[in-house]
């Protein structure tokens, strides 16, 4: 049953066969939530046997944690951290075939028109929270629940803040402070959003698109050396496979 | 004692040069010995193997690298007292082998004047304490502080113990003075049996036990190293030293660990003597110290065996330890050994 | 964006700003308690950790850790790179157990891509993972009796570890930074011999897990220094995000090897999820020690079990995700370790998050370390078991 390689017919009716059980337990979990939170949930996807994203607006994104965790159970902090959905405006190396010409960029297949081409459970803003909580008595059982930084003031590329939600977890404290130095998201409510990994001076913000990794902008990549021939033999064939 | 007449500032040269060798040669086979060699079998690996044969001139080639380093005072510190802090703690260490007798004729200070031998050198070792807490102080440095004040509070807190268990020696031995110590354990008499003598080890046991765990505290060595706690406190109060100064405390804490194991092995195991040999004879003045280094080298030997095998207590354990074990042991020891001093 | 060169009299400023931030202040200020810098150079922490503890004498009213001494920026710079680039760049997250952070990494890509790692190459990526868990944990074994003050057990771990390093190498080349998975399987197969030599030392590990049993752990000086000391309530421990053995010294019987299911060999082992009630620094070393002797099992079992077959999926050549996002967390020595891979269908992931196990772990003490002694900051450290790569990604 374990599968061998990538182009195998018979592999999604399987995946469906045996993923039904846990998308069951994901598909009624997503029911339950959206029944409480009603509106708050934007769009969702459950990735079958795996995970399960919820996105919600940013004004539930604390009630959403309440809930998650007083009525589900769900007391396990995992990660928060944010995307940043504009493409890189410097390319990325030689052979990079998206975001070769800075400039926002194409519209992707999964939103509407204008704005970024944003992930799984949609998005409309340039940049997105999300934040993995567990519950650990259920085998693996977790939410990723994302939401929509809104943009602060007029400027669309700028983001503004959501409520800290320390006050739910108390492991999202540095994880919130990552994400506000990395990204300049603001998080409401937390103790002392002070920078945890930069040092105290530093200006900008360095996992934003628009900030260059200064080693690529003063010396280029420097390309492909050689190339180590797969093992396994057939180079030919895998070759056309791109 | 060499059947010559010298006048007495030769003399004092002479006690000089001695007190040096009696000193510095135990404390370099300690360092050698134990911790170089021993400590490195039992960490299976084979320790310094260059210097010399065996590594045997490593303490040597330490000794240099130290003497050419540079003369550091940090910035705040206090220049004078961090200066002559070394010189305090080790100054002690020569004072503490005075009392110490190496054969018959082999005694330092032969004057009836002189004859509180264990109560001078137990006042003396306690002045240590002061150069460790002036060291700690003078260095202007947080780390050193906390070392110092730790090492204040413990070797205070042991000083107690180790007084009270040389008391129930002194009870049995009937003198102060080690030279009649060890008269005493040569000429006694374990059940009427006369040829063993009767060294205090039998009879203190105790008092060997609560002397041995209060030299370790005294020592600072581990199960406690509070006041050098390494993986805490960087280097404790030694934090700030380098060079010669740390030269000194180094030859100090080894030199402290020799003359410590002499009084323990002159006061327990019956000091320059061993039976079957003449109390009196003059070819005991060679052979005497001979006897007192191997018996040196087992204390020292669990000194150091102990130091690298056991973790470290904390501050307060340590001192409940002190406190509330050792001492009301201790006091329960003399009083069980004058009972039966008196009765028997 | 242009870089200026800052002039002479800014440097001097710059400078001078940090050497007043950084000199330690002497003056006792008795109302708040004297201000104590633990780190970053210093013998107890694992690399460039600084530690802020506010005494009062020997007590600690508050303590703040400082991260990012060792930033490298990871998530910036994967994205920059090919897919088997960041295979190569993350194994130096946590660099004790360098087949384990790639894992996750390849876990999550082949996920995305649709693919599996054949069984023989799912097996070796197990037994490698373990490997490396039994070569970090016997590092943190020696390693928890240096911080307690016994120097001697720290050797025998040493001296035991070279054997677990000597045949990854024989392996892979690589003692400390393998590199041997790449995506779709493995590198290269084993070389022979390779699999007695493995089981025998194996048996080396339990040996040293015994002696360590009863020389560090039975000691009763070490129990009475790390028994009771930095309790972590369960409900605690898991909002904090602790993971690994500190989540299960606390009682959480939880261990993602046994309870998220992968295309890796841990569903073909038999072997116990060790838990304590106590919680303390005591529940945590003990729960890491029968660690170890579970992941020697573990290697004993998957070496007399592997099966023949290739040790490559077929991947193409150029390896290109298809769009998507994924996650994927492996129970690693330190904790749970993560990837959150988010894809764009190119060469390269377009945003990856590291969650690392140590993060967490370490984002405790402030609220663990109030009300303790100086001593104690560092037995709890100790067994808390950090490392700086996995902090500081």
């Amino acid at each position: 049953m374990i599968r061998l390689s990538s182009a195998d017919t018979e592999a999604p009716e399987q995946a469906e066969d045996e993923a039904a059980e846990t998308d069951e337990r994901r598909e009624a979990l997503l029911a339950e939530l959206g029944e409480h939170l009603g509106d708050a949930v934007l769009d969702s996807h459950i990735a079958p046997g795996r995970q399960l994203w919820i996105r919600v607006d940013a004004g539930s994104w604390l009630a959403t944690f309440r809930h998650l965790r007083d009525d589900h159970g769900f007391r396990f902090f995992d990660f928060l951290s944010a995307i940043d959905w504009m493409p890189s405006p410097y390319g990325r190396y030689e052979d990079a075939t998206v975001d070769v010409e800075g400039g926002p960029a194409r519209p992707g297949p999964s939103d509407a028109a204008g704005g970024y081409a944003t992930g799984v459970a949609g998005g409309e803003t340039r940049f997105q929270v999300l934040a993995r909580v567990a519950k650990l008595t259920e085998g693996d059982l977790a939410v990723i629940v994302k939401a929509d930084v809104p943009p602060a003031g007029d400027d669309p590329d700028q983001p503004g803040s959501v409520p800290s939600i320390t006050s739910v977890y108390a492991g999202a404290d540095w994880h919130e402070r990552e994400t506000h130095e990395m990204f300049g998201i603001g998080f409401e409510g937390h103790r002392y959003l002070e920078h945890i990994y930069l040092p105290s001076g530093f200006e900008g913000h360095p996992l934003r698109k628009d900030y260059p990794l200064l080693a690529r902008t003063v010396k280029p990549w420097p390309g492909i050396v050689d190339v180590e021939p797969m093992p396994g033999g057939a180079d030919d064939e895998e070759g056309e496979e791109s | 004692m060499l059947g010559l007449e010298l006048a007495y500032w030769q003399e004092s040269i002479l006690r000089g040069l001695g007190i040096l060798a009696a000193v510095l040669l135990p404390a370099g086979t300690f360092v050698y010995v134990f911790l170089f060699k021993m400590v490195s079998f039992m960490q299976s690996r084979l320790g310094p193997m260059e210097a010399g044969p065996y590594g045997s001139m490593q303490l040597l080639a330490e000794v240099g690298k130290f003497l050419q380093k540079e003369d550091l005072v940090p910035d705040r510190a206090d220049r004078t007292l961090f200066k002559i802090a070394p010189y305090l703690v080790v100054g002690t260490v020569l004072l503490t082998y005075l009392v110490v007798p190496f054969g018959p004729d082999m005694v330092f200070i032969d004057n009836e004047y002189f004859g509180t031998g264990i109560f001078f050198a137990l006042a003396v070792s306690s002045i240590s304490v002061i150069g460790i807490i002036v060291a700690g102080w003078a260095s202007a440095s947080k780390y050193s502080l906390l070392g110092a004040l730790r090492g204040a509070g413990q070797l205070i807190a042991y000083e107690l113990p180790l007084v009270l268990s040389v008391v129930g020696v002194v009870i049995q031995a009937g003198s102060l003075d080690l030279q009649r110590m060890v008269v005493a354990q040569a000429e006694g008499e374990i059940f009427g049996y006369g040829g063993l003598g009767n060294p205090f080890l039998l009879t203190q046991i105790i008092g060997l036990l609560i002397f041995i765990i209060a030299m370790q505290a005294e020592l600072a060595q581990t199960p406690f190293d509070m006041p050098v706690a390494e993986s805490e406190l960087v280097a404790g109060y030694m934090t700030e030293y380098t060079g010669l100064r740390f030269l000194l405390f180094f030859i100090g804490e080894f030199a402290s660990a020799g003359a410590l194991s002499a009084i323990a092995a002159t006061m327990f195991l019956g000091g320059w003597w061993l039976p079957g040999l003449d109390l009196d004879a003059d070819y005991m003045n060679v052979v005497g110290p001979v006897v007192l280094l191997a018996k040196m080298m087992i204390f020292g030997g669990l000194i150091f065996f102990v130091r690298f095998t056991y973790p470290r207590f904390r501050e307060d354990q340590l001192q409940r330890f002190a406190w509330k074990v050792l001492i009301p042991l201790a006091l329960v020891n003399i009083t069980a050994t004058g009972i039966l001093k008196v009765v028997f | 964006m242009t870089v200026t060169e800052p002039t002479e009299a800014e440097q001097l400023a710059y400078i001078s700003a940090k050497a007043a931030d950084a000199r330690i202040n002497v003056e006792l200020e008795t109302e708040e308690g004297m201000t104590l810098n633990i780190g970053p150079q210093h013998p107890a922490t694992h690399g460039t950790l600084r530690i802020v503890a506010k005494l009062d004498g020997e007590q600690v009213l508050w303590v703040e850790p400082i991260a990012g001494y060792m930033h490298r920026g990871y998530e910036k710079l994967v994205e920059v790179r090919t897919y088997p680039q960041v295979t190569t760049l993350v194994n130096r997250i946590d660099w004790l157990a360098a087949s384990c952070n790639e894992v996750p990494f390849i876990l999550a890509t082949e996920q995305l891509m649709g693919i599996e790692a054949p069984p023989r190459a799912q097996y070796l990526r197990t037994i490698f993972h373990e490997m490396g868990r039994i070569a970090h944990l016997m590092m943190f074994l020696g390693d928890m009796g240096v911080q307690i003050g016994a120097l001697t057990p720290m050797f025998y771990a040493l001296r035991d570890r070279e054997f677990v390093l000597n045949q990854t190498e024989s392996v892979s080349g690589g003692r400390f930074h393998p590199n041997f998975n790449r995506i779709g399987g493995l590198k290269d197969d084993l070389p022979k011999g390779w699999l007695d030599e493995t089981v025998r030392i194996m048996r080396k590990v339990l040996a040293f897990c015994d002696l360590m049993e009863d020389l560090l752990l039975g000691n009763e000086i070490f129990q009475q220094r790390t028994r009771g000391i930095g309790i972590i309530p369960a409900e605690i421990a898991q909002s904090y995000g602790l993971s690994g053995a500190n989540l299960r010294a606390s009682g959480v019987d939880w261990d993602l090897r046994r309870d998220c299911d992968y295309p890796m060999a841990w569903k073909h082992a038999d072997f116990d999820v060790i838990t304590h009630t106590d919680g303390d620094s005591f529940a945590r070393t003990w729960v890491r020690l029968q660690e170890t002797r579970e992941a020697a099992k573990i290697v004993t079992q998957l070496c007399e079990d592997l099966p023949a077959g290739p040790i490559m999926a077929k991947v193409p050549r150029i390896i290109k995700v298809p769009e998507g996002e994924a996650y994927v967390a492996t129970e690693n020595p330190l904790g749970e370790m993560g990837y959150y891979v988010v894809s764009k269908g190119d060469l390269g992931p377009f945003r990856v998050r590291v969650r690392t196990a140590s993060f967490n772990n370490i984002s405790i003490t402030p609220w663990l370390l109030r009300g303790v002694y100086v001593p104690d900051i560092i037995t709890i450290l100790g067994s808390l078991y950090f490392i700086l790569g996995d902090i500081d990604k």
